[in-house]
């Protein structure tokens, strides 16, 4: 029984050991080519002959894509995990904002991209922000929503762990509910609060289906938040149809490098997670 | 109350609480608007066809569109595709999940164990576009030689595990050791307690593990479309391309004509993942 406990465990670690060889071996071709002229190029050009990759413009669309999430998010969820682990604590009202909020995270990422296209984007038009609609803010937007329901979530179990005797104490010394908040709530669980935001963000980087339907597909260096772009997995959802050769292997590279990305935020993450909980 | 600073304390105290109970509202409103925009748009496509009948050709369909009808067919091949699909990558997934799970329970303070689980994590956060690319690797170019269901599966499996590895150890966790040690005391050996002790116990810790995971598998799309592709046919053949509901969805989205299925292809799929959770939930709740 323990020889074969054992040998499952290796089959995880064999199949992220070959997911890794797979997109190392997939990614040779291309910066056999271009070195890590890849990582730092802006030109991506598939046409025959004059082919040339660059992923700096899927690495700025994906880092800017999460950051307007984040910078959404971070006022809503965290206004969110106090009315649930503060303000209304224990109440109806808590436990059904709750529910809704964790029914945020059920809602397909496709349905996310429908939603974007046929309500927000027109929204985002008629504001005259975008002349399509689509741009780094649509999809920022919709990743906000997406994550949501993951920073909600963290931040409420850290919020509510905070002993009640600190808090006591400082009601008792006059302090108002808004000075608890700041004073002795958010100084205890600010790692926790801190680590969530790094998860959700983790989140917010491999989104795919939302992302594509928002971004506009361009494959140039967005010039403002308002400007089309696309993401690194935006990318490889929308041009992997018509790839093969070089071109794959470029995807291929992309997927690499979204891959070690995410990996170090989410290492990120849980180290923190460590070290507060210990 | 003459006191002006403890006058500005207690107003910025009220502002700030109306600050959180507005900002609350706000982010509970998107998921109203949604279901909103799903039910009032996809209602009226939700019908015994919709079930039963397979998905509509462009031309049906734009013929339907042009005489003011609703547009016939359904969604049929989708959700055999998206059951046959997720069956598979149940199968794959689950054995191999609980097993992790039990020896990360059973190994808990050993080194080589919080490797297993650092690597979890690392898989957990992998996006599943990557995976979608992985299993095109291992399977569409190695093994069946095309897209296919049986490579639609291999990713979402991939996703599935860490999901039922985490959620095994946790549940097991819960059980107290000394029902384990009972067992241990009366000279049971250890497979024996595994399976007739500590997985009974944990049932329905499992099932809601379990549950949980496939709720987050079934409306994937970027994976599928790089593995399982689609298909216009019920199709239960491992080796050939396979449609499923958000395959579907997306091909409604790609065609102008079709385009009005989208919303109750999109309602559908909402409600089952929101069913899910919501057994799920009901058996968390059963159990404590």
């Amino acid at each position: 029984m323990k020889a074969i406990l054992f040998l499952a465990s290796v089959v995880v670690i064999l199949i992220t050991a070959g997911m890794v060889y797979s997109l190392m071996s997939g990614a040779i071709p291309v910066f056999k080519e271009f070195g890590l002229k890849f990582i730092v190029s802006s030109e991506w050009n598939p046409t025959e002959g004059r082919e040339a990759y660059g992923a700096l413009p899927f690495i700025t669309g994906t880092l800017l894509t999460s950051l307007i999430a984040i910078i959404l998010c971070f006022p809503l969820a965290f206004s969110t995990s106090l009315f649930i682990g503060e303000y209304y604590r224990g109440t109806k009202m808590a436990s059904l904002t709750g529910t809704m909020v964790d029914m945020l995270a059920g809602i397909p990422s496709i349905v996310y991209g429908l939603w974007g296209f046929y309500v927000l984007r027109p929204l985002i038009v008629e504001l005259g922000w975008s002349a399509q609609g689509f741009s780094i803010f649509t999809a920022g937007v919709v990743l906000a929503i997406m994550i949501i329901p993951y920073a909600t979530s963290i931040t409420t179990e850290i919020i509510k762990m905070v002993s009640n005797d600190l808090k006591e104490a400082a009601y008792s010394l006059g302090a108002t509910r808004r000075e608890v908040i700041f004073s002795v709530i958010v100084p205890n669980a600010r790692s926790g609060i801190f680590t969530s935001y790094i998860l959700a963000f983790g989140r917010a980087l491999g989104e795919t289906m939302a992302v594509t339907m928002l971004i506009g597909n361009s494959n140039i260096i967005p010039k403002g938040i308002f400007d089309s772009g696309n993401t690194m997995a935006s990318v490889i959802a929308n041009q992997f149809g018509e790839a093969d050769g070089l071109k794959l292997s470029a995807l291929v590279a992309i997927a690499l490098l979204l891959f070690v990305i995410t990996g170090i935020i989410n290492g990120i993450g849980k180290l923190i997670i460590k070290k507060y909980s210990v | 109350m003459e006191n002006p600073a403890l006058r500005s304390r207690i107003m910025k105290d009220r502002l700030f609480a109306g600050g959180v109970f507005l900002m609350s509202m706000v982010t509970i409103s998107p998921i109203v608007l949604i279901i909103y925009k799903l039910v009032s748009k996809g209602y009226r496509q939700i019908n015994f066809d919709f079930f039963s009948k397979k998905a509509p050709d462009t031309y049906e369909a734009m013929v339907a569109v042009n005489s003011g009808e609703v547009i016939p067919g359904g969604i049929l091949n989708g959700i055999t595709g998206t059951l046959f699909m997720v069956l598979i990558a149940s199968l794959m997934a689950i054995p191999i999940g609980l097993l992790i799970g039990i020896f990360l329970y059973d190994q808990k303070t050993k080194r080589y164990a919080g490797l297993v689980r650092d690597i979890v994590d690392i898989l957990q956060g992998v996006p599943s576009i990557v995976l979608g690319l992985i299993a095109y690797f291992w399977v569409v170019k190695n093994i069946t030689n095309g897209f296919s269901a049986l490579a639609g599966s291999t990713a979402l499996a991939i996703m599935m595990l860490p999901l039922i590895i985490r959620s095994t150890e946790e549940t097991l966790k819960m059980i107290p050791d000394s029902i384990r040690e009972a067992g241990f005391a009366l000279g049971v050996p250890y497979h024996k307690i595994l399976l007739r002790v500590l997985i009974p116990s944990g049932f329905s810790g499992l099932a809601t593990g379990i549950l949980l995971a496939i709720s987050r598998i079934i409306g994937e799309t970027a994976p599928l479309m790089l593995t399982a592709l689609g298909s216009m046919e019920v199709n239960f053949n491992m080796t050939k391309p396979t449609s499923a509901v958000p395959l579907l969805i997306w091909d409604f989205y790609n065609d102008p004509n079709m385009v009005d299925l989208i919303w109750s292809s999109s309602l559908f799929l909402m409600m089952v993942v929101l069913l899910l959770n919501l057994v799920s939930k009901q058996l968390i709740a059963k159990r404590s």
